[in-house]
Order: structure tokens, then C-alpha cells, then sequence
């Protein structure tokens, strides 16, 4: 519900790191999203082309890497993927796994001309 | 522009009555990524950035824990889907810790100050920050609302987010205690919806447990779902209308008070 916001502070960035690299082109702009970080990637989508309008970005292209909901078991003292959260450890089914990637909204990279 | 999710395009964000333009475009990075250059993909230069698209909150929102733990404060973020009995929730916990605990309350709505008009009436200090489109509060909201509260003469601040179980999840406000409330009167399998948030909540409440029965509440099923998604939480059952249960979740806060003053 808050994919314009969260597009704007990644355009921002994206277009402040081809400033301070003396590019005045965005051609590529990636993300990390992950599956439980509560937005939606068609409206970061639309979001995006909405936001880049106007600015050096305009035009370029989104790159998304969704990230799956992973844990670590207490009892395994080990990382697993959750089938679905929330979940259980699908090697010894402890149910309280502490939840440690799907939450991610993070800019990697940028690609600049 | 993208009025249904709107998230402060064109939106105003409204604190204590006061019209204050919500920025959302964040510039400025403080220099703390790390630039690594390279060719690939599209022709150009990628440069590596490993940023939190949240960061500008999340530092706000440290600067927030910081002030407030200074002053000595419990900070509670109260979040709910709409109609689960956050107001009464907060107005009978501050109501009832007269004597023990200085409370003071922000509020944060879409529209209205209908919610702060009912703490007012009961006599606890409250500033409502009116959202708009926003569909949650932020750091720096929070941060300009709470210099409208006379912090030195409060023990607990009790932030009472916008009703929605989405998008509160993300946004880090500096509390101590992420509370989230379930009334009897929605569906037992809420935390299972609503995972992100139930999972990053430290304290659950089942509320209106005096309408259980009318409601057809199967208990044992909803603190099922509740341990399954907050498996790190602590849960009360209460009714703030009838005073059921609130004994328990009362003393809590004292204890957590208590504790918060020898940090």
C-alpha cells in the first residue's frame, strides 16, 4: 500500500548515485524485495515507471530479486526456507523458527551511462 | 495521482491540527555506501549501493528510541486492523494506571480526530497527527508529534498507529513494544493473513473478550494461529469495557516501566 513511497526513496538514491558518479543517465535500477516485506511488486512496478517521469531515470529499467521467507531453526541450529509462513523447520517440524530473510527492500546496484 | 494507495503523493499530513507537507522524496545519502563499479547488463557502469530502501526511517527512528529512552519513557506502537478496539483499548489502560503511570497518547488517523477528541474527553494529554493518504505513521511524524507532548511529566507514550495490518509493519516508529491487538470479533486466522506484522510484534492482545461467546470466538484456535505468527510475543486476553483481564496486562507495563528507568 506504500509502493509510491517506497519507489520515490529508490529512485532518489538511484538518481543521487548517477549524480555523484557524474552521469546524468539511470539505465538500470535493482532491488531485493522480499516476500514478507509487505509491498507489491506489480505496484513497485507501476510505481516506478510513475516516479521515474521527469527525472534521469526516465526510461530505465527495474530489476527485481524477490527474496523467499528463510528462518533459523533453534533446534537444527541451522537455516531452512519456510513452505510458507508462518511455518515449521521442514527437517525436525520445530515451530518456532525465527524469521531471518523475507523481509528485505533494499537498492543493490545501479546501472549508470 | 494513485489516489488508492496514495502514500503522500499530494497528501497532507495534518499533526495537532498544524498542515505540515509530507516529504517523501528522500535525498541526500550520507555517504555510507560503497561504490563498486563495473560493466554489465544494460552497457553502463553498475555501481553497487546494498541501501534499505527504509533507512531514512530507520535512522529516524533510532534518533526517536534514543530521545525517548533519555527521557525516561515506555514507548508502546498500538497497531490493528480498523475496529479492533485500539481507542477504548488505550483509554481504559490509561485510565486505569492513574496513580501508577503518567500516560500520554499519539494518535494517528487518515481522517478525523475523532479518536483523540475520546482520550481528550477522558482527560489524557493526546496529539492526533492526521495521515491523509498515508497509510501509516512514520518516524518523523512521530518526532514532530511528540514535541507537542510535554514528555518530562509522562512515563508511557503510547502511539496508536493508523488501523492497518500492511503497511505498519515496515515502519520502525522507536518504540520499546510493538503491541498488536485481535478482537474476538474478527477472524481467528488474522495472524495468519497478516504474518509480517503479528511476527514483529512483541506483545499480542486479544480484545473485547467479553463479546467471545456472542461472536462464536473459538479461542483455542486464534491463540494457536497467534503463537504460530508471534511465537516470540506475549499475550493478554482482556475486555477494556468490562475490566477483564486488564489487571495482568496493567501490571506488565508497570514492570516494563520499571525496568526501562535502570537502562
Amino acid at each position: 500500500m506504500h509502493e509510491v513511497s517506497i519507489m520515490e526513496s529508490a529512485v532518489s538514491m538511484a538518481v543521487e548515485t548517477a549524480r555523484k558518479s557524474g552521469s546524468d543517465r539511470v539505465l538500470a535500477v535493482r532491488l531485493r524485495v522480499g516476500v514478507l516485506s509487505g509491498v507489491v511488486p506489480e505496484a513497485l512496478r507501476f510505481a516506478f515507471d510513475v516516479v521515474c517521469q521527469g527525472t534521469p531515470a526516465e526510461g530505465s529499467a527495474l530489476e527485481m530479486e524477490l527474496v523467499p521467507a528463510g528462518g533459523w531453526c533453534p533446534v537444527c541450529q541451522a537455516d531452512f526456507e519456510y513452505a510458507e509462513f508462518p511455518g515449521e523447520c521442514p527437517r525436525c517440524h520445530e515451530p518456532n523458527g525465527e524469521l531471518r530473510r523475507g523481509r528485505e527492500l533494499e537498492i543493490t546496484s545501479v546501472e549508470i551511462s | 495521482m494513485c489516489k488508492e494507495c496514495g502514500c503522500g503523493l499530494g497528501g497532507d499530513v495534518r499533526i495537532g491540527g498544524e498542515a505540515h507537507a509530507h516529504e517523501h522524496v528522500y535525498g541526500h545519502g550520507h555517504g555510507h555506501d560503497h561504490p563498486h563499479e563495473s560493466h554489465s547488463g544494460h552497457g553502463g557502469q553498475t555501481v553497487t549501493l546494498q541501501r534499505s530502501l527504509l533507512e531514512k526511517n530507520d535512522r529516524l527512528a533510532e534518533q526517536n528510541r534514543g530521545f525517548f529512552r533519555a527521557k525516561k519513557l515506555l514507548v508502546l506502537n498500538v497497531v490493528s486492523s480498523p475496529g479492533s478496539g485500539k481507542t477504548t483499548f488505550i483509554r481504559e489502560t490509561a485510565a486505569q494506571l492513574t496513580g501508577r503511570l503518567r500516560v500520554g497518547v499519539i494518535v494517528g488517523d487518515l481522517a478525523t480526530d475523532n479518536d483523540a477528541a475520546r482520550l481528550r474527553a477522558a482527560g489524557i494529554p493526546v496529539v492526533q497527527i492526521t495521515t491523509g493518504t498515508v497509510c501509516h505513521l512514520d518516524a518523523e511524524m512521530v518526532a514532530r508529534a511528540a514535541a507537542q507532548i510535554d514528555l518530562d511529566h509522562l512515563d508511557v507514550l503510547v502511539i496508536e498507529n493508523v488501523g492497518n495490518l500492511v503497511c505498519p509493519a515496515d515502519y520502525d516508529l522507536g518504540e520499546d513494544l510493538r503491541v498488536v491487538l485481535l478482537s474476538v470479533t474478527e477472524g481467528e486466522d488474522k495472524p495468519l493473513k497478516y504474518p509480517p506484522l503479528f511476527h514483529s510484534a512483541n506483545v499480542a492482545v486479544v480484545t473485547k473478550s467479553d463479546m467471545a461467546a456472542a461472536a462464536g470466538f473459538d479461542r483455542s484456535l486464534a491463540l494457536f494461529n497467534l503463537q504460530r505468527a508471534s511465537h516470540h510475543a506475549r499475550i493478554f486476553e482482556l475486555s477494556a469495557k468490562t475490566g477483564d483481564g486488564m489487571k495482568a496486562w496493567l501490571d506488565y507495563l508497570v514492570e516494563r516501566q520499571a525496568a526501562g528507568r535502570g537502562k
